[in-house]
């Protein structure tokens, strides 16, 4: 469990995180989306101690990052899977985190195996790993006190399509472990089919909070009718927010029962009832973005 | 900023899923830190060639002593002389690059992360620098002492032991000054290139500077080994530390090393790591 609470973080009159609070909870994937430079970074840095937040909290496991005892054994991190010492072989890099964390050395082999770097891989330099050879040396340093929290900042970068199937399969596995597992992307697509629970951050503040699923409901409904006249007539009655798509068809901002219902009670014949077209996490996403973008230049 | 008005509420705390329970673990004893700090000096290409280097270098001066020098310049003295030379170009780099590395390599990421005291990890490092430091100048100079032998039995010569423990010491003490000046130039800058730099500009430009400036200036020819830690390390090179030396030796290390270190420190302990 994650607990972030009143997080700011300002440079000089620049502020990169302001007043960020949110939770993320064991069992779950918590997706921390936003576009670049809106805080995720920062925000993570904060949460392992990187970064002294100017004002605010951030726990772990219900202790700030800096109070855990043996850190690698409760918390695995990967911030920046090109934060490694080029010189140092993969192997090299497992050996010495083994080390600090104090587990035995045959778990090298066990994570290799597990993040499929190949005993030649393994023995190469670092600079002559790709982005995604380094992201699964990243995703192996991070589990190796086999952690029951996961900060992973954009571990999707560089992975190849079967590589993003394997982290997915990875932290969901994690997480129905009971462990917290919480991943910044400003990719939308990965974060869709993984997470569980969204946080939305855009200029330094979040914009969106709650379940996948409530998140993507409040994409509305897109309903058509005979009569598109009664239609829209009966859902501005009923208090809903409407607009117009296309020439008949009406988008509410409500989801596909209360729409169904309107129309019912209306005794409007409906001729289609579906969320709203595209109504997937992008569209929310940069709506919120670019709505904070426009309150940033207005403020 | 804004005030935001989109955020719902917070959802209601779904059932967590039961967390297993684990003991808390140990907190990461010391001797683990020093371990693996130690292991980093070695592990890169750079760093072993570093490490190498300390006994390359020190066979090659030797080398060039016995080949270069008259038979009766051949004592233990000038030998610990030539050698000291490259070690007080290596030695100081192997300091700034123990610090520096995690800054310009960017693997302090991980590091503060497993390890997230940052004191703990410094203080692991300057422990582990001065300890190669001594290893170091141990291994150099009993090349030497071997070069002593083997140049002296090629020339003929009896051999001259004129370097006393204490002797001995105090060239090792100069050492571990330059190499803290390494590592303070690296907590400081925290970069590889900077502190490398700043170290050549300290060792070789400096000393010109106070040079010229004590040949022209008699009062600062008298008094410069207060002020100056070049001067004020000079004499541990002579076989007779005076009590006045030793005081402008804790003086200028003061101020070159512990009110620097101390500043350095603070703002290490503070800064971003990226």
């Amino acid at each position: 469990m994650i607990t972030i609470d009143a997080l700011t973080k300002r440079y000089g009159g620049y502020t990169a995180v302001d007043h960020v609070t949110f939770t993320a909870r064991s069992g779950r994937v918590t997706g921390f989306l936003g576009p670049n430079g809106a805080g995720k970074s920062t925000t993570m840095r904060a949460m392992v101690g990187l970064t002294d937040p100017t004002s605010g909290t951030a726990t772990v496991l219900g202790r700030r990052f800096a109070d855990l005892p043996n850190p690698g054994r409760e918390v695995g991190v990967l911030l920046d899977a090109s934060a490694q010492h080029a010189g140092r072989t993969g192997r090299e890099i497992l050996t010495l985190a083994t080390r600090i964390v104090g587990v035995p050395r045959t778990r090298v082999d066990e994570l290799l195996d597990m993040v499929s770097l190949t005993d030649e891989e393994a023995g190469r330099r670092v600079r002559n790993y790709s982005l995604g050879m380094r992201q699964r040396l990243g995703i192996a340093t991070a589990l190796v006190g086999a952690p029951e929290v996961l900060i992973l900042d954009e571990p999707a970068n560089g992975l190849d399509p079967a590589g993003i199937r394997w982290m997915r399969d990875l932290l969901r596995r994690f997480a129905d472990d009971g462990g917290t597992v919480l991943l910044s992307s400003h990719l939308l697509h990965e974060i869709e089919v993984i997470a569980d629970d969204l946080v939305v951050i855009g200029n330094g503040t979040i914009v969106a909070q709650g379940t996948k699923d409530e998140l993507l409901a409040t994409a509305g409904t897109l309903v058509r009718a005979e009569d598109p006249a009664a239609l829209r007539a009966a859902l501005s009655a009923a208090g809903l927010t409407i607009h117009a798509s296309g020439s008949d068809a009406v988008r509410a901002e409500a989801d596909l029962a209360t729409v169904g219902r309107v129309a019912f009670g209306a005794g409007v014949a409906v001729t289609e009832l579906r969320a709203a077209d595209g109504a997937g996490l992008e569209e929310i996403f940069l709506e919120l973005t670019a709505q904070t973008q426009r309150e940033g230049v207005a403020a | 900023m804004s005030i935001d008005t989109t955020t719902p509420p917070a959802p209601p705390a779904p059932a967590t899923v039961g967390r297993r329970a684990r003991p808390e673990p140990a907190a990461i004893p010391t001797s683990r830190i020093l371990a693996v700090e130690l292991r980093k000096m070695f592990d890169t290409r750079s760093g072993f060639w570093l490490m190498a280097s300390i006994g390359i270098l020190s066979v090659v001066a030797t080398g060039a002593t016995i080949i270069f020098a008259a038979r009766e310049d051949l004592t233990f003295e000038s030998f610990a002389t030539a050698i000291g030379i490259p070690m007080n170009v290596v030695l100081p780099m192997l300091a700034v690059l123990a610090v520096t590395s995690e800054w310009s390599q960017r693997s302090g990421l991980t590091t503060f992360t497993f390890v997230p005291d940052r004191r703990r990890v410094i203080t692991a490092k300057a422990v582990v620098t001065l300890a190669i430091g001594i290893a170091g100048m141990v291994l150099a100079l009993g090349v030497g002492a071997v070069g002593n032998l083997v140049g002296t039995a090629i020339a003929g010569v009896d051999p001259v032991w004129n370097i006393n423990p204490q002797e001995f010491a105090q060239i090792v003490l100069a050492n571990e000054i330059t190499m803290l000046i390494g590592f303070t130039l690296g907590v400081l800058l925290r970069s590889s290139a900077g502190g490398i730099v700043g170290y050549f500009v300290f060792s070789f430009v400096l000393p010109g500077v106070s040079g010229a400036l004590a040949s022209t200036q008699q009062w600062w020819a008298d008094n410069a080994a207060w002020f100056d830690l070049n001067t004020a390390t000079f004499p541990l090179f002579d076989s007779e530390m005076t009590g006045e030396a030793w005081a402008q030796l804790g003086v200028t290390s003061l101020v070159w090393l512990a009110i620097p270190l101390t500043v350095g420190l603070a703002m290490l302990m503070r800064s971003e790591v990226k």
